[in-house]
């Protein structure tokens, strides 16, 4: 056991995995010499050689339509977007190629696309945004969004593993801001299983990446005994362990950083409402970004993000209701 | 002003022997070009009758450069065929049934009725299954062939075109890796001069697409695609090439699209006297001709080739009739894959 970065916890993950199997190789723009942009890979194309750490052209197209390729002939790729946002540019690959792969053309394709998502610090429109909840959407991808180094490692272990396309969300505020215990052996933290952050009794947030620690700071601020699921993954999602908790508590806040409408946060309270009606003592309250781009403008994307403040004030709402 | 290589046409007897065909190989190519607009036109008639839901594709015109690349393609290599290339699956070795009961939705079909038309494959046979979304297959082939530059292997990926998909940018974020890292990969565009009904002078602005292999780093070759052995010339050299290490190629197979871009449409805007001069040169008929030429094809041999044709195909309708429908029950089934899945030779 040691104290990590979260950013320190993906590198070693995505190493030792490397290590380990050589079928695992990593493409992308400026991952090898350079490290990446965000320095996941630093010193992986010395220790790995430049045909399994891959300086890709700026070709995100040819970056994930390749790694599917690669997939499909029996490598594991771990493919990385520079920043989740350029995603967009690699949707065909992603949507119309990997996901459908299997269910159609029976072939698996187990790739991982690395996505550094997330704002809150000025990175605008086009290298902040959570795209999360476009890919749920899409039936045969799988989505995680670790929040703790000891998840982030754990994580990128069964994205690695998994025989499906896989989209590894890392939120970019929680690199080097965030430290945690990761244990030395090699694990695995299985996809669809949520954790407890906190256990409460008087109300449940609902929550993923980064506003694990905006929902912790906000319970410190109110007078009531706040759980707080960490769902780590949202496809698939941990339908049970929200019920149970929604069960337990009878009010619960789904708080996401992405925008509002057709976040995932929606899915979630639309299936507490089907699923524990009668065990809910509020209306099921949501909190997240407004429908806007993600703003540049540290004032302006202050009033974008869920601050600490707006959760306290949501939670002491729910709990007066 | 070109720059691509013009291929020559398909030389004398002696030169295709060197380039590795014995008689029984250029039969063998011309059973395949015969079963290929077979199936075709089996499946029109199948349409016709109502058996095929959805629309219909074919490639009519296409038999001599899908075969061709087939013909030359390893054992090990793989391919991503498109909907005018149905000679690729017939010459890698999926059976005519198979097509009828993709055709149909059946259960039985390579997509067991989940996918339609020539939306198929069989990766067992090395062929990746073809998206609507063209050419988007072009990235996944130039990402099999950086696995064959990874793990080492002689092998080769074999990816294909339209001319109207190359305007996409796929095609140049393909081109231009494969080219920086001089990965295994031939490129075949197969230039019907129609992509549904733009033109084209409408698509691009080049001499010949192959031309723009120049700009990738790499040769770019035309060939005629109604001349099958000189489509598998060129397709068996840069293949060979690409094998050694010399990177990839594109060829571009020029030919007309014989009929509408689907069952529904009538190629009215295309001109009459276009279809009446490649008519001329339709390849089935044209290696016929050669074979009687250059090999001595009999009378005796030809109608032997006609009637196991036709016996594959009665016999392959049949059996795709009896195949079953797919059951409502399995559609949740297979959209995430299990570790059994990854139990292929591919995943080893």
């Amino acid at each position: 056991m040691a104290e990590k970065t979260y950013l320190q916890a993906i590198s070693d993950g995505l190493r030792e995995e490397m290590r380990r199997d050589k079928r695992v190789f990593v493409i992308g723009e400026d991952v090898g010499v350079y490290g990446g942009a965000f320095k996941v890979t630093l010193g992986f194309q010395e220790e790995f050689g430049a045909w399994r750490v891959i300086d890709a052209p700026l070709s995100e197209t040819a970056i994930v339509g390749g790694a599917t390729g690669a997939a499909l002939m029996g490598l594991r790729p771990v493919a990385e977007m520079q920043f989740a946002d350029f995603v967009s540019c690699a949707w065909d690959h992603l949507v119309t190629i990997a996901a459908k792969q299997r269910w159609r053309a029976g072939t698996p394709v187990p790739m991982v696309l690395r996505l550094p998502s997330g704002g809150g610090f000025s990175g605008g429109p086009f290298h902040s945004q959570n795209p999360e909840s476009s890919f749920a959407h899409i039936p045969g991808l799988k989505c995680v969004c670790p929040a703790t180094p000891e998840d982030a490692k754990g994580l990128i272990v069964s994205a690695i593993e998994d025989p499906n396309p896989v989209l590894f969300f890392e939120h970019k505020h929680l690199y080097r801001r965030i430290k945690g215990e990761v244990p030395d052996e090699r694990y695995a933290t299985p996809i669809g299983k949520a954790r407890i952050h906190q256990e409460g009794e008087d109300v449940t947030v609902v929550t993923w990446g980064a506003m694990v620690y905006t929902a912790d700071e906000a319970a410190k601020e109110v007078d009531a005994s706040v759980e707080i699921l960490d769902l780590r993954t949202i496809m698939p999602w941990d339908r049970q362990a929200v019920l149970d908790s929604v069960r337990k508590t009878s009010k619960v806040l789904v708080l996401h950083e992405d925008t509002r409408t057709g976040g995932f946060g929606a899915e979630i309270a639309a299936t507490i409402a089907e699923e524990a009606f009668e065990d809910l003592d509020a209306p099921v309250r949501r909190l997240a970004a407004p429908d806007t781009p993600v703003p540049f403008s540290p004032v302006l994307e202050k009033a974008f993000i869920p601050q600490v403040d707006d959760v306290a004030r949501a939670l002491k709402e729910l709990i007066q209701y | 002003m070109a720059i691509a290589r013009v291929a020559e046409p398909t030389g004398s007897l002696q030169d295709v022997k060197e380039q590795g065909l014995d008689r029984e190989d250029l039969l063998q190519i011309y059973r395949n070009m015969l079963i290929t607009r077979g199936v075709e036109e089996r499946g029109h008639i199948l349409y016709r009758q109502g058996k095929i839901p959805g629309s219909f594709y074919t490639g009519r015109g296409n038999e001599a450069a899908s075969v061709g690349v087939a013909t030359a393609m390893g054992t090990d290599d793989v391919g991503t065929p498109l909907h005018r290339d149905m000679g690729v699956h017939i010459t890698r070795g999926v059976e005519p049934w198979r097509i009828f009961a993709q055709y149909m939705g059946r259960e039985e079909g390579p997509a067991r009725g989940r996918d339609g038309n020539v939306h198929m494959a069989d990766l067992r046979l090395g062929l990746m299954a073809m998206v609507s979304h063209l050419p988007a297959m072009m990235p996944v082939a130039v990402g099999a062939a950086l696995a064959f530059r990874i793990r080492e292997e002689k092998r080769v990926a074999i990816t294909w075109s339209g001319e109207g998909a190359m305007a996409r940018g796929d095609a140049h974020e393909a081109m231009n890796f494969a080219g920086v890292r001089r990965l295994p990969v031939v490129f075949i565009c197969d230039n019907n001069q129609w992509a549904y009904s733009t033109p084209s002078h409408l698509e691009y602005a080049v001499e010949h697409l192959a031309d723009r292999a120049a700009a990738y780093g790499f040769d770019g070759v035309v060939v005629d695609g109604t001349d099958v052995l000189a489509v598998y010339r060129e397709a068996k050299r840069a293949i060979e090439k690409a094998r050694e290490g010399g990177g990839p190629t594109l060829i571009e197979c020029q030919t007309l699209r014989m009929e509408g871009h689907a069952v529904h449409d009538d190629a009215f805007y295309v001109p009459k006297e276009l279809f009446e001069r490649w008519a001329e040169r339709d390849p089935v008929e044209r290696f016929r001709t050669w074979l009687r030429d250059n090999v001595e094809l009999s009378d005796e041999e030809e109608e032997h080739a006609g009637s196991y044709v036709k016996k594959l195909l009665n016999d392959a309708l049949e059996r795709a009739e009896q195949s079953p429908q797919p059951d409502p029950e399995t559609l949740h089934e297979g959209v995430y894959a299990t570790p059994e899945d990854l139990d292929t030779p591919h995943h080893k």
